[in-house]
């Protein structure tokens, strides 16, 4: 074997320094529009959700019966009102920006407690036991077969329908889906071969778990929190319009759609306005959703990273 | 086979059993139905008469296996604000929802496959870009939202089709229409997802190298792969529907099982929804059953 | 008289994130009837993407053909109507690809699948059907009319072969495209398949087109060859004139770093042995996959494991490395017991003995940089190394191996393969073992990657005093790079000695059968032992 060892300089010099992490990402949100006006739009309505009651808190409040039922796009009023007044004749547009903090609330916190939940859970029935996996999954399939919703008029109706029983309710509900998800991936990335490899080098379960199979598995699970986002705001919604959820004068955009609806044929805004941000918030996080899928991916990365020229 | 089947149902069962002591017990928890049914003013013997009828006056436990041991003769309890068979008014509820989200069920996914293998096939291409910004809208949208545009737009303003109600073919149009968007957003995109990779398969290529043409390609030798992964989403949507589309069946009136799920709920009519879950339950069951099957049937490398 | 199948200045471009990669640059190759070209190349060489524009099967977009004709009895075939185009496919030219169990669809029958082709074009279903049982006796599938209903999946990789050669000839095509028809399988699987295509090829009179990366199968099957090397041809002629008298440095260097033709190690002075396997058994249900197998590694010393997939050489490693508990026996290192040591001993024992993986992509984590990876074992075993010496260590492992200081903070997928294996094996190092257990470490690389590697190993053998235990199926490999090799099939060690001994007088019927089916790079020793093969079953 007449070969020299070493590789030619040229094949080792070929690989381009990364740019910092965060300035591709940037790039690849610039280069997909419709993540970018997603993202944009969801910075909007999380600045609206911070600092919404901050600053519209009283105007929102402000009944004023001369305006009652004032139609949209009246562009001679203040501009809380450009998207008309309601029942009461408060400003729409300020009531949405304000009910834009429950909902984001509501919906953040039952999210983000049942991926916490239902990872640990999930972590925890993929790389032990069978016995404690076992009771893992029967207690999710329990779950999984409650109809959600009932869950949440029980218990609202006997705890009392505020933000924190709500978040508590829907995280219940939404915690097999991380469960699930986790422990899928984990049985299946415990068996690749870098975790053997890190089995050989003597590596601590502690290590393997958070080390080498929590950060493989965490885009999925991101990914699948943005989309579940979506769904609670419906969920929470839903509830909210069917008057177990959120209770008057605390506003979320789906009690608004609900208080609307006897207004329906003389007033069609008072519905529509609230609905529509509700449709708008959840479709920049389907689509959010979807960019991640690709952009959190290294290998599916380069999708992303094609320059425009292609086109 | 057998042993699976067995193993399912007795699954199925324990998370049955679980969720019936749960409900059972949470449900009594929101308190007496006494103060709903009877008049503000009416007497405390009156009130008394009235829980002894009901068997409201014994101790919670006692309540519990009463109704236990009624249940294992089939018996499900009255009904407090219909004053018949708890069970024979869901059953009929559930009919409706049955015909509901089968009709639904059936129009999504035949047109989710359809437009969904298209739309793979003609990947990047303007009817597949347009199919999937239709389909994530579709699945963005809150049902309730869309139920109450659509009375108003045709049923107020054009008067095409009943705002609510049961009754002929026309009062099927919205609250199908209406169900049908979300679960149709959601497959399609499955189905897509799931084509596209199944189309830059290896199999595929060797079809290619066959001389087969695009139509059996697509629909012989992609799509039944393609399918395994969408199945398991039909399922859920469909169990989704099955344990009652509750907001808009009560937007439009529709007297289904999730209707009759949420009034029992706020009328404290326990009997009925104890019984209403334990249908929804059992049907899911042989849904989820159904779904297991067809995966044995398009992929021989399951067996159970 | 023009040719029957012939690419003219082929130019094919992909466009792909790092721009556009010309995948073929003015290819120009021929075929007749009767006749075999083969078209040799590494990985990236674009030998396959001709085959592909003939089949047309490259996606346009991402690919673009840009120029050159492809003639088909004198018919240029880029300018063909789809339609017609699509019916030549199968019936006039028909391929055969790499892995049979994913090009044959999963959730069909294979008569189905091989019927399917002549129904296509054109064939009455009971006509198809009664060819198909035809077919499937010919290219030798047992219990053939029983099988006509299996699945894919129910049958084993060479029958998956003959299957998929069975349907490629359903039509009696002109030509058959075969596309590394036995890479994936075994040695003596491959020298069967090789020959029923042999036999295939003179009984219907079509023109193979055999791409692949092995001079062995080169020397096998093929009359002419072509050599490919980053979209080019750099070299063409009859198999003969290229092994005998390459004329481009890219084919010299190919020819040069195929294994088998070095020196041949001589044994390793006795010592105390570094591992000591006794007995070690490993029962899977009622499967036995290791069946008391018996060996020592002394120091310094290259120990091969060779055999064929199933022959429990990998069970062996992981039983070795505690990743499966053994069902009995022994594996002594430095006089204790791996098998029953409890965890605290065996983390300690750990560092001594690592393990360089088959696949690196799937080795090293896809979510952690180089840095991360190789400084993993300090952090895995602190005592090692105090931190603040981490960074200039990984970078020593890194030059140890071959790569470079600067290489520490990119991901493994920024990495050739070859690159790759060569992180892993720095990972292995960092925790300064004696042993290293190497499964199939080089079989996922090219020829040339495969001989550097292999020459690092040796390197670092002789600079650190490292034992390896080899594990291939790679006869070639292991003659030029082991001290002793130990034969393996069914779970059981059929034959162990030194090198020359296994090599130049095998005792064992199985390990002679493995070498002949091993094929030769030179056509004319090739074809010296096709004719003693053929006589030995003419004597049979």
């Amino acid at each position: 074997m007449a070969v020299s060892e070493t590789p030619p300089a040229s094949e080792a010099q070929s690989i381009p320094k990364p740019p910092p992490a965060w300035l591709s990402i940037l790039r690849m949100l610039y280069r997909d529009k419709f993540a970018l006006c997603a993202a944009i739009f969801l910075i909007v309505v999380v600045f609206c959700a911070v600092f919404g009651p901050m600053l519209l808190g009283e105007a929102a409040t402000d009944q004023n019966l001369r305006g009652r039922n004032t139609p949209p796009f009246d562009f001679s009023q203040h501009w809380t009102m450009w998207l008309g007044g309601d029942a009461l004749g408060r400003p729409l547009l300020a009531r949405i920006i304000v009910a834009a903090q429950n909902t984001m609330m509501i919906a953040a916190g039952a999210v983000l407690a049942s991926l916490i939940i239902g990872t640990t859970l999930g972590l925890v029935a993929g790389y032990t036991g069978k016995a404690a996996s076992q009771v893992i999954m029967r207690l999710a399939d329990v779950i999984m077969s409650f109809p959600s919703l009932l869950l949440a008029v029980i218990v609202l109706y006997m705890l009392e329908p505020a933000v924190g029983n709500l978040i508590i309710v829907l995280a219940i509900t939404r915690i097999p889906i991380y469960l699930r998800t986790s422990r899928a991936e984990v049985l299946e990335v415990r068996e690749r071969m870098f975790v053997q490899a890190a089995q050989v080098m003597g590596a601590s379960t502690f290590r393997i778990v958070f080390r080498h199979i929590l950060p493989v598995v965490a885009p999925t699970l991101i990914t699948i929190a943005t989309l579940d986002f979506a769904f609670v705001m419906l969920a929470e919604s839903s509830l909210s319009f069917l008057g177990i959820g959120i209770q008057p004068p605390e506003i979320t955009w789906g009690l608004m759609v609900s208080q609307g609806r006897s207004y329906l044929t003389s007033a069609w805004w008072l519905s529509f306005w609230p609905g529509l941000a509700i449709i708008l918030t959840t479709l920049s996080l389907n689509l959010l959703s979807n960019w991640m899928r690709t952009a959190l991916d290294p290998v599916q990365r380069w999708r992303l990273e094609i320059s425009r020229k292609k086109k | 086979m057998k042993s699976f089947l067995g193993k399912r149902a007795i699954a199925s069962a324990i998370s049955l059993v679980g969720l019936v002591i749960l409900v059972f017990f949470l449900s009594r928890l929101t308190g007496d139905p006494t103060d709903l049914y009877l008049p503000v003013d009416a007497s405390q013997e009156a009130r008394d008469n009235f829980r002894r009828i009901h068997g409201l006056d014994q101790p919670l436990m006692v309540q519990f296996f009463q109704y236990v041991g009624d249940l294992l003769r089939f018996d499900f309890g009255e009904s407090i604000r219909r004053s018949e068979p708890a069970i024979d008014a869901v059953l009929r509820g559930f009919t409706w929802t049955l015909q509901l989200a089968a009709i639904t069920m059936a129009l999504v996914t035949a047109m989710a496959i359809l437009i969904g293998s298209l739309a793979a096939f003609h990947v990047g291409g303007f009817f597949d870009r347009l199919a999937t910004f239709f389909s994530l809208v579709g699945a963005s949208a809150p049902d309730f939202w869309i139920a109450i545009v659509a009375i108003v737009i045709f049923s107020v303003n054009l008067g095409w089709v009943p705002t609510s109600g049961t009754g002929g073919w026309e009062f099927w149009i919205l609250p199908v229409a209406v169900l049908f968007i979300r679960p149709f957003g959601l497959i399609l995109q499955v189905v897509r997802g799931s084509m596209i990779s199944t189309l830059s398969s290896a199999y595929v290529k060797t079809a290619r190298a066959k001389g087969l043409r695009n139509r059996p390609i697509i629909f012989v030798h992609a799509l039944r792969n393609a399918m395994l992964p969408v199945i398991t989403v039909i399922g859920d949507q469909a169990a989704a529907l099955l344990n009652g589309a509750v907001v808009v069946e009560s937007i439009f009136g529709f007297p289904g099982v999730g209707k009759l799920m949420i009034d029992s709920i706020l009328q404290r009519d326990f009997s009925v929804i104890l019984a209403a879950i334990m249908v929804t339950a059992f049907a899911i069951f042989l849904m989820n059953l159904l779904i297991d099957i067809l995966y044995a049937v398009l992929d021989p490398r399951i067996r159970y | 008289m023009s040719h029957l199948l012939e690419v003219r200045n082929l130019t094919v471009d992909f466009h792909t994130a790092q721009g556009t990669v010309h995948a073929v640059r003015d290819v120009s190759w021929h075929l007749d009837r009767g006749e075999c070209l083969a078209i040799l190349g590494e990985s990236g060489s674009g030998k396959s993407v001709s085959a592909s524009a003939v089949m047309n099967l490259i996606d346009c977009p991402p690919g673009e053909i840009v120029s050159g004709e492809i003639l088909f009895e004198g018919e240029d075939l880029l300018k063909m109507p789809s339609e017609r185009r699509r019916d030549l496919n199968g019936r006039r030219v028909a391929m055969i690809f790499q892995d049979p169990l994913s090009h044959l669809n999963p959730v069909y029958t294979v008569g189905f699948q091989i019927s399917e082709m002549m129904t296509t074009h054109g064939e009455p279903k009971d006509k198809a059907r009664a060819r198909t049982l035809e077919l499937m006796k010919r290219v030798g599938i047992p219990d053939h009319e029983n099988k006509f209903d299996q699945y894919p999946h129910q049958f084993s990789g060479g029958q998956r072969q003959r299957l998929m050669i069975a349907m490629a000839l359903a039509m009696k095509p002109d030509i058959l495209v075969a596309d590394e028809p036995t890479t994936a399988l075994d040695v003596t699987v491959q020298a069967q398949i090789l020959r029923l295509l042999e036999e295939l090829q003179a009984e219907y009179g079509m023109g193979l087109l055999l791409i692949t990366h092995d001079l062995g199968v080169v020397a096998e099957v093929a009359d002419r060859v072509v050599v490919m090397n980053a979209g080019e041809i750099v070299e063409s002629g009859t198999a003969q004139q290229v092994y005998k008298a390459p004329v481009h440095p890219y084919t010299k260097k190919l020819i040069a770093a195929v294994p088998g033709e070095g020196e041949m190690a001589e044994p390793v002075g006795q010592d105390e042995p570094v591992l000591k396997i006794d007995n070690l058994r490993k029962v899977y249900g009622g499967f036995t996959a290791l069946d008391d197998a018996t060996l020592t590694v002394l120091p310094c010393e290259t120990v091969a494991i060779v055999g064929e997939s199933g022959s429990g050489k990998s069970t062996l490693a992981k039983t070795v490395l505690r990743l499966e508990d053994a069902t009995s026996g022994a594996a002594y290192y430095d006089g204790r017991d791996l098998v029953s040591l409890p965890a605290k001993e065996l983390f300690e024992l750990r560092r001594h003995i690592q393990m360089v993986f088959q696949d690196p992509t799937q080795s090293l984590n896809p979510r952690m940089s180089v840095y991360d990876i190789v400084s993993e074992a300090f952090a895995i075993h602190p005592d090692i190394l105090p931190k603040a010496k981490w960074k200039a260590r990984v970078q020593e492992l890194l030059e140890q191996v071959g790569l470079e200081a600067a290489h520490m903070s990119r991901y493994p997928h920024q990495f050739s393969g070859g690159q790759r294996q060569r992180i892993a094996i720095a990972r292995a190092l960092a925790l300064e073992p004696q042993l290293i257990i190497c499964d199939e470490a080089v079989s996922a690389l090219d020829v040339s990657i495969q001989a550097q590697v292999i020459q690092l190993l040796k390197r670092l053998q002789k600079e650190l005093g490292l034992s390896y235990l080899f594990i291939a199926h790679d006869l070639p490999l292991v003659r030029d790079f082991a001290h002793r090799v130990v034969v393996m099939q069914g779970g059981k060690i059929v034959e162990q000695g030194p090198v020359r001994e296994i090599f130049e007088s095998p005792r064992e019927k199985y390990t002679k059968d493995l070498l002949t089916a091993s094929p030769h790079p030179d056509p004319e020793v090739q074809a010296e032992r096709r004719k003693a093969r053929m006589e030995l079953e003419k004597t049979a």
